[in-house]
């Protein structure tokens, strides 16, 4: 069985001139929106959506739009999504940890 | 409530240099930031900084974060990570957040180093996911290692938009195109050229018409515009692209300043709303200093020397520090900023804070 879609656009640096090789890290997996996607313990959950190519993490409650990642510095909040039962959760400075429960934002 | 003889809020450039100043005087010195990871944005700076010798030039913004960081911890400095600092109330005290708990801390002196946001750009389509900041892009290359997207467009040609595009070449992204509004680059010849000699070309007078795509950025229609910045007809181009970086500057983060009851005065050159200050940075509240990009958008190495002034002022006002001594520091402080401040636009900037400075210092 192959892997769903967004499993194959892994799009992170491994290695980078100035910044040399990607740091070992603990590798655990996440569940969004049903579906587990790898992470690495400790970034940001949008860092490992981003790595998976998941772009949409919320759709407004008015006109059921899509919003992504746009300040990644826990500004805008257009990040925002359920973990673990917690609602508006700001996904780009809250920390992965093992077997967390993500879901999308639509209402 | 605990008491602290200094509390920083925020621990980018400004606010690490301020707490190692004081600190290296005896100051008892707490410094907040409500990230997991201090820093601020030092640590996305990967390009070799400019200016003299004994101010980091030639260094990379990791290597004087981790420098900065191990000589706080030497001189004792307390870091609390993961703390929003909520509110300011009466007598300096502080309202704070830290996961679930709160907290209120009574400090004898504030410097404020809360940094900048980036401005938005609205166009139809700015919402869709794949429209991002720059400075957001260069966070997720080159804080978490991960690109958001194959192909790039970047909007905006002051310093932000061509270093970020120059990182993301670093990082195998592929910049299709960088666009200027105005007729001219606005940032640093030597950051250009850089990007020129990679090949990604530099249009000037040419904008963003809107962006599209189903759910997400698919492509962006860009038109030229005239010295009135109309468009002008028959110049719409269309480009395929997954992500917009929006490189148009940015507005201090002066909030904490406001509820603190510091007045504000719209500047312009300074990127909006700052909170008035005099030449040691203290705000018209007595005790309450601000260093960085709250005080007028500048650089990362410009806000470790006024992160410098404000640390030193709150020792001098602490009586940790004679008043001669402290002018020194600060008389140094000001000659590396002007030396920073040549270029057409520093130069605007510097006379802006002059000006403000001087005005406060004078009662005005």
């Amino acid at each position: 069985m192959g892997k769903p879609n967004h499993l194959k656009k892994d799009m992170r640096i491994k290695n980078h001139p100035i910044l040399g090789k990607a740091p070992d890290g603990v590798w655990v997996e996440i569940e969004v929106d049903g579906e587990s996607i790898p992470a690495l313990e400790g970034e940001p959950i949008a860092a490992a959506l981003t790595a998976a190519g998941i772009r949409i993490l919320r759709i407004t409650k008015k006109y059921a739009e899509p919003r992504g990642v746009t300040c990644a510095i826990g500004r805008c909040t257009d990040c925002i999504m359920e973990v673990d039962g917690r609602p508006n959760v700001r996904t780009c400075v809250t920390a992965v940890k093992a077997g967390m429960i993500i879901r999308t934002l639509k209402e | 409530m605990k008491k602290k003889q200094l509390v920083v809020v925020g621990s980018g450039p400004a606010g690490l240099s301020a707490a190692v100043q004081a600190a290296e005087y005896g100051v008892e010195v707490m410094l907040l930031d409500e990230h997991s990871r201090p820093g601020g944005q030092l640590f996305k700076q990967i390009h070799k900084f400019f200016g003299s010798h004994s101010h980091y030039a030639g260094m990379r913004g990791p290597d004087i974060g981790r420098l900065l960081l191990e000589r706080a911890q030497s001189r004792g400095v307390c870091i609390s990570l993961e703390t929003t600092v909520w509110g300011i109330f009466q007598d300096r005290v502080l309202g704070l957040v830290s996961g679930d708990r709160t907290d209120r801390i009574q400090a004898d002196k504030i410097i404020l180093a809360t940094g900048a946001t980036e401005n938005a750009l609205r166009f139809p389509g700015w919402t869709l996911p794949g429209v991002m900041g720059a400075g957001a892009v260069q966070t997720m290359v080159n804080l978490h290692r991960v690109l958001p997207g194959k192909r790039f467009l970047m909007v905006g040609s002051g310093n932000v938009g061509l270093i970020v595009s120059y990182h993301l070449l670093q990082a195998g992204g592929h910049v299709v195109k960088l666009v200027e509004a105005l007729p001219r680059i606005s940032g640093w010849g030597v950051h250009a050229s850089k990007l020129a000699r990679c090949g990604v070309p530099i249009e000037v007078s040419k904008t963003v018409k809107r962006v599209c795509g189903r759910d997400r950025v698919e492509y962006a229609e860009l038109v030229s515009v005239d010295a009135e910045w109309n468009e002008i007809p028959g110049t719409k181009e269309r480009i395929e692209v997954d992500v917009v970086c929006v490189a148009v500057g940015l507005n201090p983060l002066s909030e904490l300043a406001w509820i603190a009851g510091c007045g504000h005065k719209y500047i312009p050159e300074l990127g909006g709303w700052v909170p008035r200050h005099d030449e040691s940075l203290q705000t018209l509240v007595p005790g309450i200093y601000v260093a960085g990009d709250v005080t007028g958008i500048d650089e990362a190495s410009t806000a470790m020397e006024e992160g410098r002034i404000a640390g030193i002022s709150a020792a001098e006002t602490l009586g940790c520090i004679s008043g001669g001594a402290a002018d020194a520091v600060r008389d140094k402080a000001y000659t590396q900023l002007a030396e920073f401040h040549q270029s057409p636009w520093g130069i605007r900037l510097e006379a802006a804070q002059r000006k403000l400075r001087a005005g406060e210092q004078d009662g005005a």
